[in-house]
């Protein structure tokens, strides 16, 4: 609180002739950012603090708009894909699902169940992999270095996995619509089975590193609390609609992709405080774990793309002797797929909430309209409501109990 | 006005969801158009309803969108051939999504999704916000202003999220020029909407130096 002016001139000073003028207004307003490094990316969040309590935070994003969704219309449907890993780039897979979902459900078709389990062990292998990132850069912000090197060391394998299946360690666009780009490599059950096999103790591991330290339980507990009712008015989903203790996954609520075979728990938390966000994040890793054990074991046979020849391009024996495949082949790599008119939105449970693109189909080969339901950018809108009447210290431990990756954000 | 369709199995009234005729019943000419694909209803309405016909889907006990999942804006402009695309009436909608959160603590929520579309002329690119209905109407509001400039009437704190703010144009409208950029924040001198800053782009996509404030250089 600002001093009076009485306050300020004792008669002391009054005596010697010295004059100090109260500042006219108490509240204070900086700038975190944009290249702060707790910000995960390039985010500015203007900060109106009275001393070091925070009044009000406004989050100001589009440093790294590069226009995905603009970019979009003027791709075809199988070439878009692309562009949706560089949206949420440490999730790429799942990104690509739910685009795929999304195109799928303008033609009406689904993937037979090999393609389907194949592309649940690619997302929660991702998922996995995203909340490493998370758990990695969250616990260097609050100041425990060590967590990020452990977890980027077994983030590190599952890339791998994710380089054996498509080549490419972190923009796979491996799930296309019709299913997927290719079938499973020879050994890759094993290999994932391996790194699967392992995870339960580096998970051990990461909590004995800091579930029970109380530096950080100080820093996290009854820290950014939000409630349910909160959640639900600004859009928060995911894991921080979890934390504050709503048992709601869209895995279970809107089963896509076979996720009603699985069986897996939901976590929830409490009081909604960063705490409860890691617990719930903690918890989920190992229920995808479960997941990606269950679909392993009962990995059924046959094909994994849907046997459309106007979605799927043909296999390559085919163009060898038939006429037909060779016209279905060129149509799809120069026109591209034409979904029927329509408007189709999918939601999935992304590793930070519900991720879901909204196509418009005019019947062309082209997404009319392509927009990609952010979760980061709506999580985001509960920052300032976390902070009111915290410390500065507590953002950093906010923004990263919130999980947001700029390149959703800004798209 | 009233569409049948016999493949809707899931609604006991066979003739329309409960969304539509909820709307119908305190609203009679606010709906424009009712369609189902692929099992979700998309309710398009008049855009003068749109802060009551979202508080009614929030406050009526029976239908329960608790939930503001998101809004968002299309443009339905061709630029090539002129006119709307798909017999549209109307230039831009902004489509709100809304979902119906089972609950398990409460046992409120039906599990179920709509999308209520507000239809929006080129000639009035305005709404009302619904900010104060579902506070998280704000970024994607903000958003939707940015890139086709459409106005919400009483939004908070209605300024550019994505583009800098001294941007020309709204990039995603349909006629706003791909390609092009050669100097960025130059207080609005330079950008892709302004006429001499437009450089020919190789490709489908660029439809000529059209912007709706070439007038502004």
């Amino acid at each position: 609180m600002a001093l009076n002016s009485d306050q300020l001139n004792p008669p002391s000073l009054k005596a010697e002739g010295i004059q100090i003028d109260p500042i006219e207004d108490a509240k204070m307003v900086i700038n975190m950012g944009p290249h702060h490094p707790s910000t995960h990316g390039v985010l500015r969040i203007v900060l109106e603090l009275d001393g070091e309590v925070i009044l009000k935070a406004t989050p100001h994003m589009g440093f790294v708009h590069t226009g995905i969704e603009k970019e979009g219309e003027y791709q075809t449907y199988l070439k878009a894909v692309t562009l949706t890993d560089r949206m949420d780039y440490v999730s790429a897979s799942l990104n690509n699902m739910a685009y795929t979902l999304a195109v799928e459900k303008l033609f009406g078709v689904e993937p037979p169940p090999r393609g389907q389990y194949l592309r649940v062990i690619m997302c929660e292998l991702q998922r996995i992999a995203s909340h490493m990132v998370w758990l990695g850069t969250h616990a260097l912000d609050i100041g425990a270095m060590t967590m990020f090197f452990f977890t980027f060391r077994d983030r590190e394998k599952i890339l791998d996995l994710t380089e054996m299946m498509s080549g490419v360690r972190m923009m796979p666009s491996w799930i296309v619509p019709g299913g997927l780009r290719g079938d499973a490599p020879e050994n890759y059950v094993e290999r994932v089975k391996r790194v699967i096999d392992e995870l339960p103790r580096r998970f051990d591991e990461y909590e004995i590193l800091i579930d029970q330290n109380p530096i950080w339980r100080e820093r996290t507990q009854g820290i950014g609390v939000i409630t349910p009712e909160e959640c639900y008015s600004l859009g928060v989903s995911g894991p921080t609609l979890r934390g504050s203790g709503v048992p709601h996954d869209l895995r279970k609520a809107v089963p896509y992709s076979s996720y009603d075979h699985f069986k897996f728990e939901i976590p929830v938390g409490e009081y909604g405080d960063v705490y409860d966000r890691y617990r719930v994040r903690m918890a989920e890793m190992r229920q995808s774990r479960e997941i990606i054990k269950q679909a392993l074991e009962n990995l059924p046979d046959g094909p994994i793309n849907v046997d459309d020849r106007k979605i799927v391009p043909p296999p390559r024996k085919e163009l060898d002797h038939s006429m037909e495949a060779v016209i279905h082949h060129f149509k799809i790599w120069t026109e591209g797929m034409h979904p029927p008119v329509g408007e189709a939105y999918v939601p999935i449970e992304g590793p930070k909430g519900e991720l879901g693109f909204y196509l418009v189909s005019n019947g062309s080969s082209y997404p009319w309209r392509m927009h990609e339901r952010p979760p980061s950018f709506m999580n985001l809108q509960a920052l300032s409501k976390m902070c009111e009447g915290r410390l500065i210290a507590d953002v950093v431990a906010i923004i990263g109990s919130i999980d947001i990756i700029l390149g959703e954000i800004d798209r | 006005m009233t569409e049948s369709t016999p493949s809707d199995t899931n609604n006991i009234e066979p003739k329309e969801c409960i969304e539509a005729r909820k709307i119908r019943e305190a609203y009679p000419d606010a709906i424009l158009e009712v369609k189902e694909f692929r099992g979700d209803t998309r309710i398009t309405i008049k855009k003068e309803y749109v802060p009551e016909v979202i508080r009614m889907m929030r406050d009526d006990p029976d239908l329960d969108f608790n939930f503001f999942s998101e809004c968002l804006g299309v443009d339905y402009l061709d630029p090539q051939r002129g006119g709307y695309i798909l017999g549209k009436k109307h230039r831009f909608e902004v489509v709100y999504n809304l979902y119906s959160l089972p609950d398990k603590r409460t046992g409120r929520g039906r599990n179920r999704r709509i999308f209520i579309k507000a239809a929006i002329p080129e000639e009035d690119c305005s709404v009302a916000s619904v900010t104060d209905i579902y506070p998280g109407a704000n970024f994607p509001e903000r958003e939707i202003y940015d890139m086709f400039g459409i106005t919400f009437t009483g939004h908070p704190d209605l300024r550019r999220i994505l583009m800098s703010d001294d941007w020309i144009g709204h990039p995603q409208r349909k006629d706003y020029p791909l390609g092009g950029e050669r100097v960025q924040f130059t207080d609005g001198k330079f950008g892709p909407s302004v006429g001499e800053g437009v450089v020919q782009h190789p490709g489908e996509s660029f439809f000529g130096k059209t912007a709706s404030v070439i007038e502004k250089s």
